[in-house]
């Protein structure tokens, strides 16, 4: 590790990612990919379904590695899971055999933390995310957006510098997901931590994000970058009816259509 | 002019019943249907029983090979205050009980052991599957006589032979469960900060369980067969011993007595195993009740 502090958070250079289908053809993800997160910068990633933007997360968590390019975090290239990360998946990843307290506290407990001050940082992050009273509960008792503030807390407990987000928010209904866009950006705001955020819903990205980077349709490269000038703290409920959040949106969404609309023409051809 | 204004929007109640009442309604018919079920149960056995000790009475089948429900139980009456032929009864249920306990513990913790090992490691399970699959071909039984020419008449071989039964089924059950595990959570546990065992102690496991437990169910019956099995090929003590016994003197109520006594024995083991998986998975949603 390069005791270096100016660098980006997350830089991908020229990265490709091939794998194999499970009819032994070889399928290219990522081409010539190039991205760059500066220290606590939000970054949000729109791009068609299935067209590579979970591979990006991947491939900076070290669960894989490229297949040609450079992945680098805090300036050194990824070898392996750096504990420096936090991710919040698409689906559930809470253990459904634990309660709401003893999946917070995993993190502090796998990374070697006694159990009693593990524990007393696990009720404090509860207490943060509103889900005191709920500690006991095991998952499965709890609503959609109450078990995604325990994967928030789940995350956050361990202090993340890079916090990687593969549509978190997308099984949720539409007015649970503003609340949990409220909550995330409060957390963020406190921690500071550089943000990679995989979405479909193009809104939700300038929303939340310092920059959007818009991919093409598979194979994914970058199509091109947004930074959106629109300044914190943002009320996410209200953002949407701004002028400015309407002109980025139309701006970005004529560029976002074209990729849309030829991901699901490949999409057809393929199933028929 | 028409109003418009009241077509719409005006919440439509029914004259209907409350909550305490559909509940109270609700309690009523699970109730109802409990002993529904009780009844039958009851009704059915009684019906066999009944029906095998008038066929018996009125000579359509045959006491000899048949014997009667009532000479099973003076004959079970007769083991448990007097004792068998062959001493104690208990001290044969005693034995019996050993094994299979023995076979269990030892066949499902090596099955477990092995199937974890082999999940988690696909060059392993690939080397080894095909020897599995060659041994698991073996019907169970045709070991006994191998077993008990190895080590010989004692308990040893009546162990062998159940832990053969229970090792397969545990194994890959275990193996299935390991290989099913979630991928995300593992990835999860991985970037929580797990690392080798605690992540299998703490997702594998745990998510293997469900399936492990399934198989526990049907393998303890297994390791009580391994047992009386091996005590039928050859043995001194013993369940298996018994049925020998009563077979060698045409005994068919000596026979029927010893099953009977298998069965309470292997319905009282999967009770415990019940209450034990039922205390384990806490965790898991209870479906809701269908409102009738």
């Amino acid at each position: 590790m390069s005791p270096d502090h100016t660098s980006p958070a997350i830089e991908l250079i020229n990265v490709s990612r091939r794998f194999l289908t499970p009819d032994g053809k070889s399928m290219t993800a990522l081409r010539d990919f190039n991205m760059s997160v500066a220290r606590g910068e939000f970054v949000a990633v729109v791009g068609p379904t299935g067209c590579g933007k979970s591979t990006t997360l991947n491939l900076v968590t070290g669960l894989a590695r490229p297949s040609a390019g450079e992945v680098r975090v805090m300036g050194a290239a990824v070898d392996g899971i750096d504990p420096r990360i936090g991710f919040v998946f698409q689906t559930d990843a809470l253990f459904p055999w634990r309660s709401v307290i003893d999946n917070v506290v995993t993190g502090p407990l796998f990374r070697g933390m006694a159990p009693e001050p593990a524990y007393a940082k696990a009720r404090e992050w509860l207490t943060r995310v509103n889900l005191s009273i709920h500690a006991t509960k095991f998952p499965h008792q709890l609503s959609g957006g109450m078990r995604k503030r325990v994967s928030l807390a789940q995350t956050f407990i361990n202090e993340p510098q890079i916090l990687l987000m593969d549509e978190p928010f997308s099984a949720l209904d539409v007015q649970t997901r503003v609340l949990m866009h409220e909550e995330l950006l409060k957390l963020w705001s406190q921690s500071k931590a550089s943000v990679v955020f995989v979405t479909h819903d193009l809104e939700e990205a300038i929303a939340l994000a310092d920059k959007v980077y818009v991919l093409t349709s598979g194979p994914a490269t970058v199509k091109s970058v947004y930074s959106i000038d629109i300044p914190r703290p943002r009320i996410v409920s209200e953002i949407r009816y701004d002028k400015a959040f309407i002109d980025i949106s139309r701006t970005i969404w004529e560029d976002l259509r074209d990729e849309v609309l030829r991901g699901a023409e490949r999409d057809e051809a393929r199933v028929s | 002019m028409m109003n418009t204004t009241t077509i719409s929007a005006v919440p439509v109640f029914q004259p209907g019943t409350s909550d305490a009442e559909i509940e109270a309604a609700a309690a009523q018919a699970a109730q109802k249907r409990k002993f529904a079920v009780y009844f039958w149960r009851y009704f059915i056995l009684i019906v066999f029983l009944g029906g095998w000790e008038l066929a018996v009475r009125f000579k359509l089948i045959d006491v000899f090979f048949y014997s009667s429900p009532w000479f099973i139980i003076l004959r079970l009456k007769e083991w448990v205050v007097e004792g068998t032929a062959e001493g104690s009864l208990w001290f044969h249920l005693w034995v019996t009980m050993e094994e299979s306990l023995l076979g269990f513990f030892s066949g499902s913790i090596a099955g477990i052991i092995a199937g974890i090992a082999l999940g988690r490691n696909k060059m392993l399970a690939d080397v080894f599957s095909i020897y599995i699959k060659v041994i698991n071909s073996i019907p169970r039984v045709v070991l006994a006589p191998i077993f008990i020419m190895i080590f010989g008449l004692g308990l040893t071989s009546k162990v062998a032979l159940s832990f053969v039964m229970v090792f397969f089924v545990v194994f890959s059950n275990a193996f299935q469960g390991v290989v099913e595990a979630d991928r995300n959570l593992l990835a999860n546990a991985q970037i929580l900060g797990a690392k080798g065992w605690q992540l299998t102690r703490s997702v594998v496991i745990p998510s293997a369980m469900s399936w492990i437990f399934a198989s526990l169910h049907v393998s303890f019956g297994f390791a009580i067969v391994g047992a009386i099995v091996g005590e039928f090929v050859g043995a001194r003590y013993g369940i298996g011993l018994l049925i020998n016994v009563a077979k060698g003197s045409f005994d068919a109520a000596g026979m029927y007595a010893a099953i009977v006594i298998i069965m309470v024995v292997a319905l009282a083991a999967e009770y415990a195993m019940t209450r034990v998986e039922n205390r384990l998975a806490k965790w898991r949603p209870a479906p809701l009740q269908e409102l009738q």
